[in-house]
């Protein structure tokens, strides 16, 4: 597990922190069911405040990620495969928009951004 | 006696000659780290004394773990660690002295601490108090503090005068106590950037006010100093414009809704994340309603 605060960064810090433990479990570096340091330990370790780290915890939990178990502990969350790869697919879905987005507004056309889609897709397979 | 909060100020009035506190309220929650902060003068030395009952108020109270601080002083006091900036020690006596005439008033006192934190931070437990530099009297009274298992730790400028090694020490010193979440710290500081990062709840003090007591997360994520032409200003909606400034070539405004603020604003204006001293600089300056 690493987590690395970047003071300079317009992303608060709880975000810093959610984005990173989200990618660890995805990337399943963190597996279903490994503890996370509490809250006062983080923020410890982090130099951070305690709501701070909470509010990120908050957060993952929402989302599903993690699973606070009174009086154990927090822990990842059983990650569904399903789930998992919607998860993933979502990702890939900003990226594409984020790409789309960019392209129309240099005015590329639509059957120029798919062949320049489809020469990424072959040259990577 | 189960209390949610450390300390509840309510209502606080205190009159002196050319300077007043006035309906001053704030709140800590138990287990967190609250800073006042507010330029010199403003009156945080005299709510922490207030606090601690060095300074009678006129009007309001203030309840430390649930309780009045003035009927239940002695428990109160027995669970609070106080850093003072002018420590209230005695100029000739040898820090051992200190140690064997006060430890005893606290029924949770431990040698052993004090030992371990003496040597951590190199005290010359045999010299008098008044042999001591600063940052090693403020090292002193911050051992004291640590050395009777607090559950409130007080203090009022802790930083000032201590090298940055050490104070990054002392956040760690703080966080560390805070692993216990029925531990809390209230602090005063005029110099932000040292214990902004740890601090949960920040409160201004402005000419004896509270000017506001906030989460420093909804603070630092939501509020937005904006820097534009003297135009910008009257595109600011009143109600989220908490200070401006004039400059030689532009005006710097504060304003609590980010959010609320990127409609309209036109595109020369340049949207920052505000530092806590911005947010001081821009509420307290002279001129932080010169607009």
């Amino acid at each position: 597990m690493r987590i690395l605060i970047a003071n300079s960064s317009p992303d608060p810090i709880y975000e810093q922190i959610v984005r990173q433990f989200k990618t660890q479990i995805i990337a399943g570096d963190l597996a279903e069911g490994e503890p996370l340091p509490s809250i006062r330990k983080l923020a410890l370790d982090l130099q951070i405040s305690v709501i701070t780290t909470k509010r990120a915890y908050d957060e993952l939990e929402a989302e599903g990620f993690i699973d606070t178990v009174a009086g154990k502990g927090t822990f990842v969350a059983a990650q569904n495969a399903e789930f998992l790869r919607e998860k993933r697919m979502k990702v890939v879905e900003e990226k594409l928009a984020a790409a789309v987005e960019e392209a129309r507004l240099m005015g590329m056309r639509y059957d120029q951004l798919a062949e320049m889609l489809r020469l990424l897709c072959e040259e990577t397979s | 006696m189960t209390s949610d909060y450390a300390i509840e100020v309510t209502g606080l009035r205190k009159r002196f000659k050319g300077f007043a506190l006035n309906d001053v309220t704030f709140n800590l929650p138990r287990g967190f780290i609250g800073g006042l902060i507010g330029p010199n003068g403003a009156g945080k030395t005299t709510i922490i004394k207030t606090i601690m009952n060095l300074v009678r108020a006129d009007a309001g109270a203030v309840r430390i773990f649930g309780l009045d601080h003035r009927a239940h002083e002695v428990e109160v006091k027995s669970r609070i660690g106080f850093v003072y900036d002018v420590p209230g020690f005695w100029g000739d006596m040898s820090l051992n002295a200190h140690r064997r005439a006060l430890g005893p008033f606290y029924p949770r006192w431990n040698d052993e601490v004090f030992d371990r934190l003496a040597s951590e931070f190199a005290l010359p437990l045999t010299k008098p108090f008044k042999a001591l530099s600063h940052g090693m009297q403020t090292k002193f009274a911050l051992a004291m503090a640590l050395s009777h298992d607090a559950d409130l730790l007080i203090m009022d400028e802790p930083t000032a005068g201590l090298d940055p090694l050490f104070r990054r020490e002392l956040l760690q010193r703080l966080s560390a106590l805070l692993q216990d979440a029925g531990k809390s710290v209230l602090f005063s500081t005029h110099i932000t950037s040292d214990l902004s990062r740890i601090a949960d709840f920040i409160t201004l003090i402005r000419h004896g006010e509270v000017a506001f007591s906030l989460p420093k997360d909804e603070l630092l994520d939501q509020w937005a100093v904006a820097r534009g032409d003297a135009a910008m200003l009257s595109r600011i909606d009143p109600a989220i414009l908490r200070g401006s400034r004039r400059r030689a070539f532009g005006v710097e405004a504060l304003v609590s809704d980010v959010a609320a603020l990127r409609h309209g604003l036109g595109p020369e204006v340049v949207i920052d994340k505000p530092s806590l001293d911005d947010v001081m600089v821009l509420m307290t300056g002279e001129d932080a309603h010169a607009a």
